[in-house]
């Protein structure tokens, strides 16, 4: 096993670097000259020249790349062309709030999909098995931005309960646990957490119908063991799977919630990707996806670490 | 025969029977595909609703009452049931029922083409991978886990958001988003099927690698993709509808549910019923083209 979680992280290595050359390569298949991914389209001709000497774009694609990466790795993003400022310093917070956003909305989907699935499972056919599985099914057929209208419609325009837009109250971008941020952040997380809930619903039915099935539940049953207990066995049995699935779910969230971010006007990465897509501000556009699938990837690493390390059943080493 | 004076043996009694009731099974595979679908009520209402859809929107130019780009500054943001105008009216006073009417075609043309598009691709990448073996698999397979370490919304996002809006755009995004995940399965199928005892035969009597690909592999691997595809269309229309909200996809005036859902957006505290019917009308393609993908998996008896 050991030798499984060396050669795992090492594996992640190239990865992450391929992904740096997909991103890099974003504004390469963008239309136009890459020099207006940095100036501005109105700067003077001179400037224009001396940016592209000191970005190293007058040199072969190759060694662009070897010069981004070094910026990358040394936290250099590049500017951003909306407003001047380096796109990490914008980032930085995004992050954090979409990081917040989509660790409540994954846990409330998990708790969720856990108890329906578990009881879908566990009772198949049943009246509560067909509630869930059409949850389920709804739950991934919905366009969740969709869903996030439909919500405000409800609890903003026509209860008046909860607040439509933003983080917190005076369109404050800085988070504090007190009530009024939480009432900001109820809407956005429960129409997020509506994907990962269908999925890990139908993941853990699934899982504990299995298991359910198998012999040993028979001989616990046979041994006289009452529901709890051979529940305890289910869950050990189901958990890892569950976790794993559970984890690359907040990694979608993470990358999905751009839709989610734009309806409630959350300033988290998806705000500003949207705004970068409409300025066309492509430094930023870049930089946050780097960001995100980099978080993805090491969250892969993470869940194929802990998945291997709870299971003592993988030895794929 | 029935002349014959020697005693027939039980077996050959019972191949006598079974000679004059007709072959037992005739139907084949697909005659049972279809009696465990038409036993299926759930897939059966939502291939019909489907179609029903289908018919509408082709049909949009003929039965739509109005023009969908003509609209005017006094009908704005009519309530549903107004009369002449049975789905009220959007934000620049044009006939909501014409315009889903007209938007469902690009919709669903924006759903179904990148899932087509990728399934030829992909079903090609990955036989090629899953036959071929070795280095070939490998470069193939390794580039498929590059695009797996992005989120789908993520990447869609970003290959639109760098080439620019548009629908041709969106498509190409789209297509490279659903080519990973059917290379995977029909790798995953045809290094199933490549080492089952009848390829082997029929590579030792000798037919070319093309022919075996042709008529055993493909045969074989064909319905399980297919199947897996059809469960990604719902998966792409509610991402063609996003970019067209975020404004990558279609652009106005054009009808599009995605689109007429984000220039509503400011419409829900005037007509909040009005202004969430597009997306109602993407819940209700997406839920029905997911369970019938469900189905044609449990009635062909496809695993995974």
């Amino acid at each position: 096993m050991f030798f499984y979680l060396i050669r795992r992280i090492l594996y992640a290595i190239p990865i992450a670097l391929a992904v740096g050359f997909v991103c890099f390569m974003l504004v390469q298949i963008a239309p136009g000259d890459p020099i207006n991914a940095i100036v501005p389209a109105d700067a003077p001709g001179d400037v224009v020249e001396q940016v592209r000497r000191d970005y190293g774009l007058d040199k072969p694609l190759p060694v662009q790349f070897g010069i981004w990466l070094w910026k990358v790795m040394h936290g250099d993003l590049g500017r951003s062309l909306a407003t001047g400022r380096s796109v990490w310093s914008d980032l930085s917070s995004a992050i954090s709030n979409t990081l917040l956003l989509a660790l409540v909305a994954s846990l409330i989907g998990f708790v969720l999909g856990c108890v329906l699935g578990g009881l879908a499972g566990a009772f198949r056919g049943a009246f509560i098995d067909r509630i869930a599985t059409s949850l389920a099914v709804a739950g991934v057929s919905v366009p969740h931005y969709w869903l996030g209208m439909v919500m405000v419609v409800i609890f903003s325009v026509q209860l008046n309960w909860l607040p439509a837009m933003g983080a917190g109250p005076g369109g404050s971008a800085d988070w504090a646990w007190d009530w009024e941020h939480m009432k900001h952040l109820i809407l956005p997380s429960v129409t997020l957490a509506v994907i990962p809930m269908g999925i890990v619903t139908r993941t853990v039915r699934g899982l504990v119908a299995e298991i359910m099935n198998q012999e040993f539940v028979t001989a616990l049953r046979g041994k006289g063991l009452r529901r709890g207990g051979i529940f305890v066995h289910v869950v050990k049995n189901a958990a890892p799977n569950a976790l794993a699935v559970m984890g690359l779910q907040l990694g979608y969230l993470l990358g999905g919630s751009i839709l989610v971010e734009t309806v409630f006007s959350w300033p988290g990465t998806g705000l500003l990707l949207n705004n970068a897509i409409f300025q066309r501000d492509l430094p930023v556009l870049q930089g946050t996806i780097l960001v995100l699938a980099m978080f993805f990837v090491a969250l892969n690493l993470l869940v194929d670490l802990v998945q291997t390390a709870l299971d003592p059943r993988i030895r794929r080493a | 025969m029935s002349t014959t004076t020697t005693t027939p043996t039980a077996a050959e009694a019972e191949l006598a029977i079974q000679a004059r009731q007709g072959p037992v099974r005739s139907q084949g595979y697909w005659g049972g595909v279809w009696k465990r679908l038409r036993r299926d009520p759930v897939t059966i209402v939502c291939a019909l609703i489907l179609l029903l859809m289908l018919l509408a929107i082709l049909l949009a130019p003929l039965i739509a009452p109005h023009d969908p780009y003509q609209g005017s500054m006094l009908r704005r943001l009519r309530p549903i049931g107004t009369p002449n105008h049975v789905l009220g009216t959007d934000e620049l006073g044009r006939d909501m029922l014409t315009r889903l009417l007209h938007g469902g075609r690009l919709s669903w043309f924006m759903g179904i083409t990148p899932v087509f598009l990728a399934f030829v691709i992909g079903t090609f990448l990955g036989v090629l991978a899953g036959f071929a073996g070795g280095k070939v698999n490998m470069a193939i397979m390794r580039t498929t886990d590059v695009f797996y370490a992005f989120p789908s919304v993520l990447l869609a996002v970003a290959i639109s958001g760098a080439l620019g809006a548009g629908i041709v755009n969106a498509i190409l995004a789209l297509t490279l988003v659903f080519i990973p995940p059917i290379i995977r399965v029909a790798e995953s199928v045809t290094t199933g099927v490549r080492n089952l005892d009848f390829v082997e035969a029929a590579r030792a009597s000798g037919a070319s690698a093309f022919t075996i690909v042709r008529v055993h592999v493909l045969g074989n691997v064909l319905g399980p993709i297919f199947v897996y595809a059809t469960s990604l269309i719902s998966v792409c229309m509610i991402l063609a509808s996003g970019l067209s909200f975020l404004g990558l996809g279609t652009r106005p005036p054009e009808p599009e549910w995605g689109l007429m859902l984000n220039t509503l957006r400011t419409a829900i505290y005037v007509q909040p019923w009005v202004a969430v019917l597009p997306g109602a009308c993407i819940f209700v393609t997406s839920i029905c083209f997911n369970l019938l993908s469900d189905g044609l998996r449990q009635a062909m008896d496809v695993k995974g």
